[in-house]
């Protein structure tokens, strides 16, 4: 579901994910896991009430109790002002700018997306590399989130079906299940 | 209580929910006292109707605890700035430096739970081994012995795990450990045979996570989230074991953020303090005793902002210098995600050898000490993704998980020593959202720490081999030149210490020998801001001990002994939590 990006933004972010994490190596890519819809929910965090920003607990009920990972944390005014800031920027705000302007998820998305080209989704992958290779800020900041995607909590809107675990092997969360001293101690 | 204390809001104000805040707070509402709690971070620990229950916060979650700041501080509006030294300039960077959390529960939520007791000597360094040029290497103005009963009350209290005798080097003690050592890692039990081959003495790490059922709390179920994150059982005891039961008696009031803006004084009283509720509106409450916990970077800054001037206060910060040695294991699962993240340790490098003083000689140094080694496995999905490569390699190296299932590591939290010229002071330009000035942190290690890092580094290095690493790589934290790795300036460690450090003389120690602030008659520093020393061990259980001193010694009462019915005996306590 989309949720914050453009038509065209949300696109060469689907094609810049999938350089970054492609299909066909040997585990799921990034559009299988959703890892777009991950960073298209975190820049949207506040079209959400509460804001997307922490998952609940104290279990996902994928190995017993109750499913509260979906219940997300309500945040406090400090809380929102953090992530306001870190997600909108300062924007001139001068509640946000006790320590200079910041420019927010928002923005370096929109600009770093814009910046890959309005044709980035027509051309060939090895031109898509090039592009990506040449913004280094962007590429680290993408390659950041692409990580939380494929590997973080489903909750959060990538990692679809525990998908990005279960080609490495890991159950990811565990409680209220957690591992018997055999499974610690021995191979 | 004197007229003063009998006139006030509460008979005490513990400024800091963490281990030494709560400590101070269950021995003083068990003596009868009333104290509030003021903790500027969220509650999510403890269940506001039952106190005795989690919150249900906390959870195996990564990206909320590692990536997005759960427990706080927000670097964006907690900052704080750094610098390596005064000549750098005003800083050099503006965000995480030495963050321990924010939240009900402080430093002791985030942690693995190790709560290893100082040794005798590491009260009596200038005695034993004499001083060390540019730094301010002194003893103690209490010994081991003095300390020995609180060390085994607060075992007791937040229930340690561990096994008495099994580290050979180890102080002598009162009584067994409350609960037998949990589970063994099975990485861990690999490099601790490998330790021993080439004559360490690993041993099983004391613990502040339940290895039975303890005193009401579960015990813990190997989840493997234990660095970084908070337990969603509580099987972690330090300090929501002290928070409860001061919330217990009905005489403790914990007031989450609840920021303490400035402690207020009246000559050599402190009369209160005043702060900023979670709707940012501006209050004051009078107290008899200011107790301050805040750990060896908040609470300088709040006695600065109070206006305290001392030429030591801020001074002698230590962070533990991080050795990091990392061996790669391609023919073993090392399966790290599971168990309580570090179960063993070895405390060899605190120990002066032969091999030791000569490289101290070959530093121009007359001693070096390293610090106690954790025996830890590789990181978790997201963080060993992001070491990983992009693109069409990165599902094979995480399929091949190098950095999860096949890596080991040694990390050596090695002893720093005092020097005046590592610092905490408040930022002439940065603030918080609040509008204060934020602390800035001035650090670099000296000779000591990187000859240290540098004779144990190898040693550790050897025994990765010994172990099969097919390689082994030699880094810290911070980075330093001689391996050329990791030359990140900020360090990394969340022990911090030594800032206002306690001692005999007023004109050189911030605190007297009961962390009693000279300047004030009733206020109290709780935290590993009074060490005078750093160690190699982890903090925690040195300042719990000491905070349950200082806070005994505030009401005249004594440190219990054995639970009356309660043997001592872990055997017992295992057949206990069975039957």
């Amino acid at each position: 579901m989309r949720v914050w990006l453009s038509d065209q933004e949300y696109a060469t972010l689907q094609a810049a994910c999938g350089q970054m994490m492609p299909s066909g190596t040997g585990g799921p890519g990034a559009d299988e896991a959703g890892v777009a819809d991950y960073i298209d929910s975190l820049l949207g965090a506040f079209t959400f009430d509460p804001p997307r920003i922490w998952a609940g607990g104290p279990s996902s009920g994928r190995h017993g109790g109750a499913a509260r990972f979906g219940d997300f944390i309500p945040l406090s005014r400090l809380d929102e002002l953090a992530w306001r800031m870190r997600i909108e920027g300062s924007q001139g705000v001068p509640e946000r700018e006790f320590n200079g302007p910041v420019i927010g998820l928002q923005q370096r998305y929109r600009d770093g997306l814009a910046a890959l080209g309005a044709d980035f989704v027509d051309v060939d992958g090895k031109e898509q590399r090039r592009r990506l290779r040449g913004d280094d800020d962007f590429r680290e900041m993408l390659w950041e989130h692409c990580c939380e995607g494929m590997y973080g909590a489903p909750e959060y809107g990538g990692n679809r079906d525990g998908i990005g675990w279960s080609y490495i092997g890991v159950e990811g969360d565990v409680q209220p299940r957690g591992y018997s001293d055999a499974e610690v101690s021995e191979p | 209580m004197s007229a003063a204390a009998a006139a006030a809001d509460a008979d005490a104000i513990v400024i800091g929910s963490g281990p030494g805040g709560a400590t101070v707070a269950e021995v003083l509402t068990r003596a009868g006292w009333s104290v509030v709690i003021m903790e500027k971070g969220r509650n999510h620990l403890l269940d506001p109707e039952d106190p005795t229950r989690p919150a249900g916060d906390y959870s195996n979650d990564e990206i909320k605890f590692v990536s997005r700041y759960f427990l706080g501080p927000d670097p964006l509006v907690e900052p704080r700035a750094f610098r390596r030294n005064a000549g750098e300039g005003e800083h050099t960077h503006v965000g995480e430096v030495n963050s321990i959390p924010t939240t009900v529960g402080g430093g002791g939520t985030h942690a693995d739970g190790k709560v290893p007791r100082f040794r005798e000597e590491d009260f009596r360094l200038h005695s034993m081994l004499g001083p060390q040029p540019g730094a301010h290497v002194e003893d103690w103005p209490l010994d081991y012995e003095e300390l020995e009963p609180f060390y085994a009350e607060v075992e007791r209290a937040i229930g340690v795990a561990g096994r008495a005798g099994a580290n050979p080097f180890a102080a002598w003690r009162s009584g067994p450990y409350p609960m037998p050592p949990g589970a063994p890692m099975y990485g861990a039990v690999l490099s601790s045979a490998a330790a021993e081959t080439i004559g360490l003495h690993p041993y099983e790490a004391p613990t502040a996570a339940n290895s039975i059922a303890y005193a009401g709390r579960p015990a813990c179920n190997n989840c493997g989230f234990c660095a970084f994150f908070g337990c969603p059982i509580h099987a972690k005891g330090d300090p929501v074991a002290l928070l409860t039961k001061a919330m217990a008696t009905g005489r403790a009031q914990l007031m989450s953020e609840t920021f303490v803006s400035r402690i207020l004084t009246d000559g050599r009283r402190a009369t209160g303090v005043e702060y900023i509720d979670a709707d940012g509106a501006t209050h004051t409450m009078d107290a008899g005793v200011v107790v301050v916990a805040g750990g060896a970077i908040e609470t300088p800054r709040l006695l600065l902002l109070s206006g305290l001037d001392h030429p030591a206060l801020g001074r002698h910060l230590m962070v533990h210098f991080q050795t990091i040695v990392v061996g790669h294991f391609p023919g073993l699962r090392l399966h790290p995600q599971k168990g309580r993240s570090v179960t063993h340790v070895h405390d060899d490098a605190m120990v002066q050898d032969d091999a030791a003083r000569a490289a101290a000689a070959e530093a121009g140094l007359p001693w070096i000490r390293g610090g106690l080694v954790e025996h830890s496995g590789g990181g978790l999905p997201i963080m060993s993704a992001r070491h990983s490569p992009w693109g069409r390699a990165h599902a094979q190296a995480m399929i091949d998980g190098d950095l999860r299932e096949h890596m080991w590591a040694f990390i050596m939290q090695g002893e720093d020593l005092p020097y005046a010229t590592n610092t905490v002071d408040l930022s002439p330009s940065i603030r918080d959202a609040r509008g204060y000035p934020v602390a800035r942190v001035t650090y670099e290690p000296g000779a000591h720490e990187m000859a240290a890092s540098k004779h144990h580094g190898t040693i550790l290095q050897s025994v990765l081999e010994e172990m099969g690493a097919q390689y082994v790589i030699h880094t810290s934290s911070p980075g330093v030149s001689y391996h050329g790795i990791g030359a990140t300036p900020v360090p990394e460690s969340r022990h911090v210490i030594g800032t206002a450090r306690m001692g005999d003389n007023p004109d050189t120690a911030v605190c007297d020998r009961w962390g009693r602030v000279h300047a004030f008659d009733n206020v109290i520093v709780a935290d590993s801001s009074v060490f005078v020393t750093a160690s190699g061990y982890g903090p925690t259980l040195t300042l719990v001990a000491l905070a349950a001193r200082a806070a005994h010694h505030l009401a005249g009462t004594k440190p219990t002994g054995p639970v009356e019915g309660d043997s001592g005996d872990p055997a017992d306590a295992a057949a206990d939590s069975t039957s």
